[in-house]
C-alpha cells in the first residue's frame, strides 16, 4: 500500500469560482430570509402556534444528523483500523464540521430573538436536552477539530487513535441527544419514544455517508484525481447496510406504534392519510430514498455504474429531507391527544389536523444553510490538505498487488 | 453569533467606548434629556440620587426584572413602569414620544450612547392612558397605585410632588 | 432600600393588614377573608407554602359563553382586536380558549375553558434551554421573556397546547402583559392579580361562577374544600404532571 499524500486544490478555475458564486448566491439568499424573519417576525413565514417548527428545522435537523455521520469514515479508519478509508478521514472530519456548522446557522437563525445567541450560551437549563445539545455541538466542533489537528500534524499523529475515539463517542451521544429532542416529547403521539435516539443514529449513518460519497465524488472528478473502484465498492455497500438498518429501526418504531391502540390514530394518519406526509413517507423516504438506493447498490451491474451510485446517494439526501419532513412537520401535525375518547372543536385548532405551508423564506434559509456548509468545504480544501492525491485502489486497498 | 451580529455588537461597543468620554465631561455636548413629570421623592426626584440613577438605573432594573418576574417581589422604585409613567413625557404635540424617538426618556441617552435595549419590544413605551397621573396631587407612582386593590395602592404617599413642566 | 425605612414601611403594613383583616371580617367575612389571606406586601416574595389554582366546573360552563376569554383579552390585549394585525388566524396568541367536547360514544356534549395548567412537573419548563420557561415558588408558571430566545421548545412539550408565539412587532402592549416579537407567552394566573391579592380575571369575569380560584396548599380555603368535598379531575392526568388548574364534570 501506498503512502497517503494531500494537497490542497488550485481553485482558481472558472468551474470552482462558479461554484463558489452559485452556493454563495443560495447562502445569501438565506442570510435575506434569515433577516426578514427576524425583521419582520415569524408572520412571514408559514409556521404558527400548531405548527412551531418549520421546514428550517427539516434542513436544519437533517444536517446536523448528517454532520455526526459524515465523521463515520474517519472513525471507521481510525477507531476500527479499516484503512482503506484512511484517505478520506480528513474530509470526513471536515465535512463533519461543515454541515453542522451549516445546520446550526439555520437553527440559530430561525430562532425568535436570534439576537439572543449570548443567553444561549451562558443561561442552561441542565434538564433540558436542548441545552444539553448546545454543549455536545460545541464540543463536536471542538474534538473534531482536534481530531483533524491530530490527523493533519506528523507531530501529532499519535494521538489521532485517541482523538478519533474521543469523536466517535461524541458523535454518538450528541446525535442521541439530537434523537432524544423528540424522543423526550411526552405529548407529542408521533414523538414520545426512545427508539428516536437509536433511529437518528443510524439515519446519520446514511446521510452523513451519501454527502461524504457525492462530494468525494465531485471532488476527484473536478479536480482530476483519481478515484477507484475498490473504494467505491466499499462506501456503496455500507451505504446499502445504513439504508437497511434504518428501515429496520424505522419497522420497529411503526410496529411499537400500531401495536398499542393509543397511537392507531397517528399511525393511521403518518401511514395512510396524511395526504403530503403519508406521500413523503411512502414515496419520498421509504421508496425513493431508501428501496430505490438499497436497490442500486446492490444491484450486481448498477452497483457497478458510478453515476448510478452518485444517483443513489442523491435518493438518500433527497429522501432524508423526506424523512425529517414526516418526522418534524408531519409530527406536529396531527393533533394532541388532550381529551381522549372525545372529539374537540376550539378556536386554537384543538383535534383537527394542522395545516402549514411552507414559505420562500424558510425554504430559503433551509438551503442557505446547506450551502453554507458546502462553501467552508470547497473554502477548506483550498487552504488546506484535506483532499487526497489519489483514491485510486493502489492507494485505497491494502492487499492490491 | 452570527457575523452581523458580532460585527454589530463590535460597533455598539465601539460607539459606547467613543461616547464615554463625552459623557464624562460635563461640559461636552450631552444628551437633551427630557424632563419627569413629577418627583418621586422630595430628597432627591427620583427614586435615588440622579447621578446614582445616571449610573446604576441598568443594574436596578436587572435586579428589579428577576425579583418581579421570578419572585414576585413588586416593590415600586425600580419598576420599570413606574420609570415610563414618570419619566415619559408627551411632545409639543400632545403625544407621548415613543422609544426610538429623541423626546423619549429612554431613547434620547441610549441613541446618543449608542447602547441597544430591548426592553420596549415587550414593554410598552409610554405611560398607560388608564393610569397615568395627571394632575400634581397625584402620586407619581401612579401605575400600580392606580389599582386600589393593591396593597401599593393604599400607601400614603410621602413626597411632595410639583409639576416638572 | 435602607433597613430604617424597611422596617417603617414593614410595620405601616402590618398595621394596614389589620385593618384591612378587621374590616373584611366584619363586612363580609367569607370572600374578603380569602382575599385577605392572599394579599402580601409588595417586598415579599411569593411563598411556596401556596399553591394557586382554579377549579373550573365545567357544568356550570355554558356553550356560547366565552366570558372568560373576552376578559383575558381586555385585561391583557390578545385576541382578534389585539395588536397583532398582520399574523393570521393560526398565528395569532390565544392565551386561553374554550373547547367543546363531545363524547365520541354518547355523544355528551361539555364545554370547558383551557389555558394553561400550571402543573407542578411542567414539561415547558423541562425543556427550555436558557430556563426562561420557569415555575414560581407557588406553582404558577411564567416565560421570563428576557431570557426567552423563541426556540419554541415548551410549544412542542406542552401537553395542552397552552403556549403561543409573537410572530409580529407589537406597540401600545398592556402595561400588565409586556409581550413582544419573537418570544413565547401563556396564561400567567394573573399573576399580578394574585401579588396583590386578587383573583385571576377569568374567575372574576364568569357569570355563572363556574370558577374557584384559591391556594391549594389551605386545607381551609373554598378551592381546597370544594376538591374534598366533590373531586375534582386533573386533564392528563395519566402524565402524572399534577396541574394546578382542576375540573369537575370532566
Amino acid at each position: 500500500m501506498k503512502k497517503i499524500r494531500y494537497s490542497t486544490i488550485k481553485g482558481n478555475s472558472a468551474g470552482y469560482l462558479a461554484l463558489l458564486a452559485l452556493l454563495g448566491a443560495f447562502a445569501g439568499a438565506g442570510l435575506v430570509a434569515a433577516y426578514f424573519m427576524e425583521h419582520y417576525g415569524h408572520y412571514i413565514t408559514g409556521m404558527n402556534n400548531q405548527i412551531v417548527w418549520g421546514t428550517p428545522h427539516v434542513f436544519a435537523v437533517f444536517l446536523i444528523v448528517a454532520a455526526s455521520g459524515a465523521l463515520n469514515t474517519a472513525s471507521i479508519a481510525s477507531v476500527f483500523s479499516k484503512t482503506a478509508y484512511k484517505p478520506l478521514a480528513r474530509l470526513s472530519g471536515l465535512l463533519a464540521i461543515a454541515l453542522l456548522a451549516g445546520g446550526l446557522m439555520i437553527l440559530v437563525l430561525d430562532l425568535g430573538r436570534a439576537d439572543r445567541l449570548v443567553v444561549a450560551m451562558t443561561y442552561y437549563n441542565f434538564k433540558s436536552i436542548f441545552a444539553w445539545n448546545i454543549i455536545l455541538y460545541n464540543g463536536f466542533f471542538l474534538l473534531v477539530a482536534i481530531y483533524l489537528w491530530t490527523m493533519m500534524d506528523p507531530t501529532m499523529s499519535r494521538y489521532t487513535k485517541t482523538a478519533g475515539v474521543a469523536a466517535f463517542v461524541w458523535r454518538l451521544i450528541l446525535t442521541t441527544g439530537t434523537g432524544s429532542i423528540f424522543g423526550f416529547l411526552v405529548a407529542r403521539l408521533a414523538y414520545n419514544e426512545a427508539i428516536m435516539a437509536p433511529l437518528f443514529i443510524v439515519m446519520s449513518f446514511a446521510f452523513g455517508l451519501a454527502i461524504l460519497i457525492l462530494v468525494t465524488m465531485a471532488a476527484c472528478k473536478w479536480t482530476g484525481r483519481p478515484l477507484g473502484d475498490a473504494l467505491m465498492r466499499r462506501l456503496k455497500n455500507l451505504l446499502g447496510v445504513f439504508i437497511a438498518g434504518t428501515l429496520l429501526l424505522l419497522l420497529a418504531y411503526h410496529l411499537t406504534k400500531l401495536y398499542i391502540t393509543q397511537y392507531h390514530g397517528v399511525e393511521a394518519f403518518i401511514l395512510r392519510d396524511g395526504g403530503v406526509y403519508t406521500q413523503l413517507f411512502w414515496l419520498g423516504w421509504i421508496l425513493l430514498g431508501s428501496l430505490v438506493p438499497l436497490a442500486i447498490v446492490y444491484h450486481p451491474a448498477w452497483g457497478k455504474n458510478r453515476s448510478l451510485i452518485g444517483f443513489a446517494a442523491t435518493l438518500v439526501i433527497l429522501g432524508g429531507l423526506a424523512a425529517m419532513y414526516v418526522i418534524i412537520i408531519g409530527g406536529q401535525a396531527y393533533p394532541l391527544l388532550i381529551f381522549p375518547g372525545k372529539e374537540v372543536v376550539s378556536s386554537f385548532s384543538d383535534g383537527v389536523i394542522n395545516s402549514y405551508t411552507p414559505s420562500l423564506p424558510e425554504f430559503a434559509l433551509g438551503v442557505g444553510g446547506f450551502a453554507v456548509a458546502l462553501i467552508i468545504v470547497a473554502l477548506a480544501v483550498k487552504v488546506l490538505q484535506f483532499l487526497p492525491e489519489s483514491l485510486a485502489d493502489e492507494v485505497v486497498d491494502p492487499h492490491h498487488k | 453569533m452570527t457575523v452581523g451580529q458580532l460585527s454589530r455588537q463590535c460597533i455598539l461597543a465601539a460607539g459606547l467606548l467613543l461616547a464615554l468620554p463625552a459623557l464624562a465631561d460635563e461640559t461636552g455636548p450631552l444628551a437633551v434629556v427630557p424632563k419627569p413629570r413629577a418627583e418621586a421623592n422630595p430628597e432627591f426626584g427620583c427614586v435615588r440620587p440622579e447621578e446614582d440613577m445616571r449610573k446604576h438605573h441598568m443594574d436596578y432594573l436587572m435586579v428589579h426584572r428577576d425579583d418581579t418576574l421570578r419572585r414576585g417581589i413588586r416593590t415600586r422604585d425600580f419598576s420599570l413602569a413606574e420609570c415610563v409613567n414618570c419619566h415619559i413625557t408627551p411632545k409639543p404635540d400632545g403625544q407621548y414620544a415613543r422609544f426610538g424617538e429623541k423626546e423619549h426618556f429612554c431613547s434620547s441617552c441610549h441613541t446618543y450612547a449608542a447602547v441597544r435595549i430591548d426592553c420596549f419590544e415587550c414593554h410598552r413605551d409610554t405611560p398607560d392612558p388608564e393610569k397615568v397621573r395627571e394632575t400634581a396631587q397625584q402620586n407619581p407612582h401612579r401605575g400600580l397605585a392606580a389599582d386600589s386593590n393593591h396593597p401599593a395602592g393604599i400607601m400614603p404617599v410621602s413626597a411632595t410632588v410639583g409639576e416638572a413642566r | 432600600m435602607d433597613k430604617k425605612s424597611n422596617q417603617t414601611d414593614q410595620a405601616r403594613r402590618r398595621f394596614f393588614g389589620q385593618v384591612a383583616a378587621v374590616a373584611s371580617l366584619t363586612v363580609a367575612p367569607g370572600v374578603i377573608l380569602q382575599q385577605v389571606a392572599h394579599a402580601r406586601s409588595p417586598e415579599e416574595p411569593a411563598s411556596d407554602k401556596n399553591r394557586w389554582g382554579i377549579l373550573i366546573n365545567t357544568n356550570k360552563c355554558a356553550e356560547g359563553c366565552d366570558a372568560c376569554v373576552t376578559a383575558c383579552q381586555d385585561e391583557y390585549g390578545w385576541g382578534p382586536n389585539g395588536p397583532e394585525t398582520r399574523s393570521s388566524d393560526l398565528q395569532k396568541a390565544q392565551w386561553i380558549r374554550k373547547v367543546k367536547l363531545t363524547d365520541k360514544q354518547t355523544g355528551h356534549v361539555q364545554t370547558l375553558p383551557l389555558m394553561c395548567q400550571h402543573c407542578e412537573h411542567p414539561p415547558c419548563v423541562d425543556v427550555c434551554p436558557t430556563g426562561a420557561s420557569m415555575k414560581r415558588a407557588d406553582g404558577i408558571v411564567l416565560v421570563d421573556k428576557h431570557i426567552c430566545i423563541g426556540c419554541r421548545y415548551c410549544m412542542m412539550a406542552c401537553p395542552y397546547k397552552a403556549r403561543s408565539f409573537i410572530h409580529e412587532e407589537l406597540h401600545d402592549q398592556k402595561v400588565n402583559a409586556p409581550r413582544g416579537k419573537g418570544t413565547v407567552e401563556s396564561c400567567t394566573l394573573c399573576v399580578q392579580r394574585v401579588d396583590a391579592g386578587r383573583q385571576p380575571a377569568c374567575v372574576e369575569a364568569c357569570p355563572e361562577q363556574a370558577m374557584i380560584f384559591g391556594d391549594l396548599k389551605d386545607p381551609e380555603s373554598a378551592i381546597s374544600r370544594e376538591l374534598r368535598e366533590n373531586g375534582g379531575e386533573q386533564i392528563r392526568a395519566d402524565l402524572g404532571l399534577n396541574t394546578g388548574i382542576r375540573y369537575q364534570g370532566l
